[in-house]
């Protein structure tokens, strides 16, 4: 990944998406940065090109950035074609200008997708994560003081599994990977994560029903199995968790169908 | 949702019945081929073998709407999937990276479009006789079967009977280098359509992982390789004139007479 002039400083042409508004024409437009360090990351490029247009009396360019650090999600470019930029299981903001060589052009455009409406430049809306966590990415624990530690066993295999889908930092970078702008990496690693664990296993099929019901509602688009979304996810969650999601649907939609149900309206002896 | 709703309404359900479908005429194209490999044996066993599918009756019929159902099914699933996924996309990247989805992958919409158009062509070639029809098996000589057509060692077809003469029919159909051309065009596609449609719907079905996602590839592309020479063995035979008609066929028309 590291170019030959790792140590000498480069200068690039910034082709960036500019767009005002959420219902504003946007257009691609050249900006040069010159004698840039290497060592400097995306964002930091970015500020530097911003405080330039700032002093130029220009509006600078609005991006969506947070930790700085890859744990957040708040980053959210397609850089040269590829959600976060080329290099593999990073954030935007884990990108270093070394990886560039000098004189390069390097389109930034925001996540595409339906689902998340621009807001301005490289800024997306993508609170339809948030409303599909709302509908069962959580689990209904018991509030109260923390339980002994070992009173749940939870096989190290499970808890390993529930923790490489927990490492979902929910930024988007698989809708804006595929070409169908579907969430399913998204919701897959929600349910899974949850699904894995005995905490959460008790809520499994109304929680895999419920989330990919509201994924539906918020337009985003089926699977067709490229597997793009898992290729460009800065965690490297695997599209495995794909298919554990279809089977838990699957077996969600079935069981409900047929299993026996309660009759009773609320709680209590009757 | 009720559990009818959550196949036909919900994403995860429409590509299960996708993969369901897909099952089902893969077990009908490869079951077909290996039907239609008895071409390279005397024509008794071709033509024995029509004739025992004609006999079936209503149970051709069943299996005849089983296949209409799975294909409408598929085709719808695949139109609504898509169009959803056209409206989900909406404003396509400026630059657009294909990190690693595989061509079989990428090229799948098209590839069923064309397997579409060859289904209907073949179906008016060899079964409705609107295409090619000069020679169409109810237009050629019935054949005489020298001995008994056998299916798990029962007679189905006694020897004597007379039956449609699809074998020649096959022969005639790919001696036009056109046709026989366009059925190895579209079998190569229909194969690599297929190449998508076996990895996936394991995927669909929640039965891949990354554990044997490797060797279930190679299957794929094992199966589909084969499934391609099988059907490429039959009009390629043809072609280039490995395979010609039976001995003692006499067959109406210029055509037959130029072949002889």
């Amino acid at each position: 990944m590291v170019a030959n002039n790792s140590q000498q400083a480069l200068s690039i042409t910034l082709r960036v998406w500019r767009q005002a508004g959420p219902d504003q024409p946007g257009k691609f437009v050249d900006y040069p940065a010159k004698d840039l360090s290497p060592h400097m990351s995306f964002l930091e490029m970015l500020d530097m090109v911003n405080d330039e247009l700032t002093r130029k009396g220009e509006e600078p360019i609005a991006f969506a950035h947070d930790c700085r650090e890859g744990i957040c999600g708040t980053c959210s470019c397609t850089i040269n074609g590829k959600p976060h930029g080329p290099g593999r299981g990073i954030a935007t903001c884990q990108l270093y200008m070394r990886t560039f060589h000098d004189g390069d052009v390097i389109v930034v455009e925001p996540f595409r997708a339906t689902a998340f409406p621009i807001v301005k430049d490289l800024v997306t809306d993508r609170s339809g994560f948030d409303k599909i966590m709302k509908s069962g990415g959580f689990i209904t624990a018991r509030a109260g003081s923390a339980p002994e530690a070992n009173a749940t066993l939870i096989p190290k295999e499970n808890a390993d599994l529930a923790m490489d889908a927990a490492a979902c930092i929910g930024c988007g970078a698989c809708v804006a990977a595929c070409k169908n702008a579907s969430a399913m990496l998204f919701v897959a690693a929600k349910v899974s994560h949850l699904g894995l664990l005995p905490q959460g296993e008790v809520e499994r099929d109304r929680r895999v029903l419920a989330m990919v019901g509201t994924m539906e509602e918020q337009g985003f688009g089926n699977c067709t199995n490229y597997y793009e979304c898992s290729a460009a996810c800065p965690k490297l969650i695997s599209h495995d968790f794909i298919a554990r999601m279809n089977r838990d649907y699957l077996k969600a939609s079935f069981r409900s169908a047929f299993q026996h149900a309660s009759n009773s309206t609320g709680g209590g002896a009757g | 949702m009720s559990l009818v709703g959550n196949l036909f309404k919900s994403s995860i359900g429409r590509k299960f019945l996708m993969a369901a479908t897909g099952v089902v005429l893969i077990g009908f194209v490869i079951g077909h081929l290996v039907g239609n490999l008895q071409v390279f044996q005397h024509p008794d066993h071709l033509n024995g073998y029509a004739q025992f599918l004609h006999n079936l009756g209503p149970w051709l019929w069943v299996a005849r709407i089983v296949l209409i159902v799975a294909v409408a099914v598929h085709i719808w699933a695949a139109t609504m999937l898509s169009l959803e996924n056209k409206q989900a996309r909406g404003a396509q990247p400026g630059v657009k990276l294909w990190i690693r989805a595989s061509l079989a992958s990428r090229a799948v919409r098209w590839t069923g479009y064309i397997v579409l158009a060859f289904l209907i062509y073949h179906l008016a070639h060899f079964t409705f006789g609107v295409a090619g029809k000069e020679h169409f098996k109810e237009r050629l000589p019935g054949y005489l079967m020298t001995s008994d057509y056998r299916v798990a060692g029962f007679p189905v077809v006694k020897q004597g009977t007379e039956v449609l003469d699809v074998h020649s029919m096959v022969i005639l159909g790919f001696q036009n280098p056109i046709v026989a051309v366009f059925y190895i065009i579209a079998v190569g596609l229909l194969s690599f359509h297929l190449l998508h449609g076996v990895d996936s719907l394991f995927q669909t079905f929640g039965l891949r992982s990354s554990r044997w996602s490797g060797a279930l590839r190679k299957v794929a592309v094992v199966v589909c390789l084969a499934y391609f020479l099988g059907n490429l063995l039959i009009p390629g035979a043809v072609l280039i004139g490995a395979k010609g008609l039976r001995e003692g066929y006499r067959g109406p028309g210029a055509h037959v007479a130029a072949a002889r």
